[in-house]
């Protein structure tokens, strides 16, 4: 299997700006989030992470907080997930990513946690309360697996830091917008621009821009600054106010905004 | 063994053994390094512990006294029974230390707003009234379960001009304010130092409020000694997040000989499943959650449980990262205390002692009273006695089922209905 950096520079070739889609597994529910990954398979979505839930999820907005609580409460378990993965990732053509809080992983053990996920047909995994420092053996575990560990970078990491980061980062480099949790609007400026470019200049990765990507115009805007688009909270908004069919016309107007001018 | 809990190995700055660490999303990366700095520098100046002893005199009340409970000691018959007053504290218990010294701390980095989360209301007080003295712009978050259950405390908060957030999320309880704390921080950085109430969160959290608590223990040891000439033979604290008893503990945990007993929540009971003693009843698990590696009441899968404690201050799913080092090592003890055990003896001390201590408290003298008597007379037990129980009266009358005060809330509620909104 080609690696998670080769899959996305093949994609590249025929795409200005890639996409990844996010789904919190167990919300609203796994049928509906079967629906959800139809419709990315659909738009041709590139990338897609499933968010594994948890019950303090720190990093997260409104909207996400309650996705992970609800699942919980629906009894959402470990178990589930995976098997819902392995369903995915047999049935679509995106590779899947495991996305989380570090718990979730600590209580399975690293080792265990890898395999797991490399058997059920994840290619990595985002976790959001992990700094590299504290990971302990789980990136040469991730390695024995074939999975890339995504290190995540922000507006407000020092130079320095950044390319202390990129020694752990595989696969490709998730640039956090900006401050704050996930879910509010980033304007998306000239100080994203300069962002992206101190990433640039600190990993040779592609690098995906996420957090607060709510429109086609905030995806047309960083066309060629960033390889990858993410768009979480905007997409499960559009689920929870108009079901499935806002949910495609949403997609398929992103995935218009991402192909660029044709 | 202070001093030398705070000497880290390289690579494994802020752990505790095992326990602590900094787990955060990495926009905190350098917020948390930044407060790191500043707390070593602030400690590493003899100014800074000075203002903040010559603050606590001033405006606190420190130190707080030492008060013999001679009634209690005779009728129980075993070992002499001294109480630590953090009750007497303004704001009414050991919160206060802490605050201002985070808040003297805040003001040197040049923030000039503070947040805080809290669960009984107390440290949601002590942080309210720290930013109205300092001058800061304040906002304190609230499980909407607490404030339900500690509305006179949101009542003063809002009095010292603060903004009180009640969280919905979660359980409602103090793990959701601390989440919606480490969130609002994660985007207001730049302006905002997060008084973090107890020894809990990331590094270096544990150790910065152990260490403005520590003033307790250091008080202690000298007052215990003065009044009785020798060491206690055991240190009693109630264990929420656990600030209080390493406050008092500090003082002590280089005295091989003094044992120290930490007393979490046993609210319904050992098999209950309604409790948040996650050492005492072996329940606890190692997990990362809010920030820190500790033990958590939390399922086979990592989801926090429900917790259940007649104390909000003491209703929490996590312990400090020292305490579960300490509680491994065996230097510390860990008893429960059940929520019906609490409420006897607080009457009890009530009773006995005209001390009212907060549901909290009531903990740590639950086990002490117990055990007192199988003690020598000529030895000493020492109780930290964290905070007072007016706060608690809803509470306590609701528990207690007295009729007099329902009726006082049933005629006010009358009174205010007859006049209308």
């Amino acid at each position: 299997m080609a690696s998670l950096e080769a899959y996305i520079r093949q994609r590249q070739r025929h795409k200005a700006l890639l996409l990844m889609g996010h789904a919190v597994v167990g919300y609203p529910s796994l049928e509906a989030n079967w629906q959800m990954l139809e419709a990315m398979q659909q738009a041709q979505v590139d990338l897609v992470e499933l968010q594994l839930p948890f019950s303090e999820p720190i990093a997260d907005g409104p909207v996400f907080v309650r996705a992970n609580q609800q699942a919980l409460a629906g009894g959402m378990t470990r178990e589930q997930y995976f098997a819902f993965m392995q369903r995915a990732a047999r049935a679509f053509d995106f590779p899947l990513l495991m996305m989380g809080y570090y718990n979730s992983i600590f209580q399975m053990g690293h080792e265990r946690f890898c395999a797991c996920l490399a058997e059920h047909g994840g290619r990595g995994f985002i976790i959001a309360d992990l700094p590299p420092e504290e990971a302990g053996d789980l990136w040469p575990c991730a390695e024995a697996y074939g999975l890339a560990p995504i290190v995540l970078m922000t507006p407000l990491t020092p130079v320095a830091r950044l390319h202390h980061l990129a020694r752990f980062a595989r696969g490709f480099v998730y640039c956090v917008a900006r401050k704050g949790v996930t879910g509010k609007q980033t304007a998306v400026d000239r100080q994203v621009q300069e962002f992206l470019h101190r990433c640039r200049q600190a990993t040779p990765l592609p690098l995906a821009l996420g957090f607060g990507l709510r429109r086609g115009a905030d995806l047309e805007c960083i066309r060629g600054w960033a390889d990858i688009a993410v768009v979480g909270t905007a997409l499960l908004q559009a689920w929870e106010e108009g079901g499935p069919a806002a949910y495609r016309s949403f997609l398929a107007a992103l995935a218009r905004a991402a192909a660029g001018p044709t | 063994m202070y001093a030398e809990l705070f000497q880290f190995a390289p690579g494994r700055e802020g752990y505790y053994g095992a326990y602590g660490g900094a787990f955060i999303p990495e926009v905190l990366h350098e917020t948390i390094a930044e407060l790191r700095a500043a707390f070593a520098e602030a400690q590493a100046d003899p100014a800074f512990w000075e203002a903040y002893v010559a603050l606590l005199a001033t405006y606190a009340g420190r130190p707080t006294p030492l008060t013999p409970l001679e009634n209690l000691s005779r009728e129980l018959g075993g070992a002499r029974i001294y109480v630590k007053r953090e009750d007497l504290n303004h704001t009414g218990a050991h919160k206060i230390n802490n605050v201002l010294g985070q808040g003297l701390l805040a003001r040197r980095m040049g923030k000039r707003r503070v947040i805080a989360e809290t669960g009984a209301g107390q440290h949601g007080v002590a942080t309210a009234t720290m930013a109205a003295r300092l001058g800061l712009a304040c906002t304190i978050y609230m499980g909407a379960v607490d404030v339900a259950r500690q509305r006179p405390n949101v009542f003063w908060m809002q009095q010292l001009g603060a903004e009180v957030v009640v969280v919905e999320e979660g359980t409602q309880t103090l793990k959701d304010a601390i989440n919606a704390c480490l969130r609002d921080w994660a985007e207001s950085m730049d302006t905002t130092h997060y008084v973090m109430g107890t020894v809990c969160g990331p590094h270096p959290f544990p150790q910065m409020v152990t260490y403005f608590q520590s003033i307790i223990g250091r008080e202690a040891r000298e007052q215990v000694l003065a009044s009785t000439g020798r060491l206690p033979r055991r240190v009693y604290a109630c264990v929420g997040g656990g600030s209080n008893a390493s406050g008092i503990f500090a003082g002590f945990l280089d005295d091989p000989e003094v044992e120290l007993v930490g007393v979490e929540a046993g609210g319904h009971g050992r098999d209950s499943g309604r409790h948040a003693a996650r050492l005492a009843y072996g329940q606890g698990r190692p997990g990362v959650a809010q920030g820190y590696k500790t033990y958590f009441l939390q399922d086979a899968e990592g989801q926090m449980r429900p917790t259940h404690s007649v104390a909000a201050g003491l209703d929490y799913i996590g312990v400090g990262p020292i305490l579960a080092y300490l509680h491994e090592c065996g230097r510390v003890r860990f008893e429960a205390a059940t929520d019906a055990e609490v409420l006897a003896a607080l009457q009890r001390v009530m009773r006995a002692e005209g001390i009212v201590p907060a549901l909290e408290s009531a903990h740590a003298f639950a086990v002490a009273l117990h055990e007192v008597p199988a003690l020598a007379r000529d030895e000493v037990v020492l109780i930290n006695l964290s905070g007072r129980g007016d706060k608690d009266i809803f509470t306590i009358a609701e528990a207690l089922g007295d009729r007099a005060w329902r009726d006082f809330l049933r005629q006010r509620v009358r009174r205010y209905d007859e006049e209308g909104d």
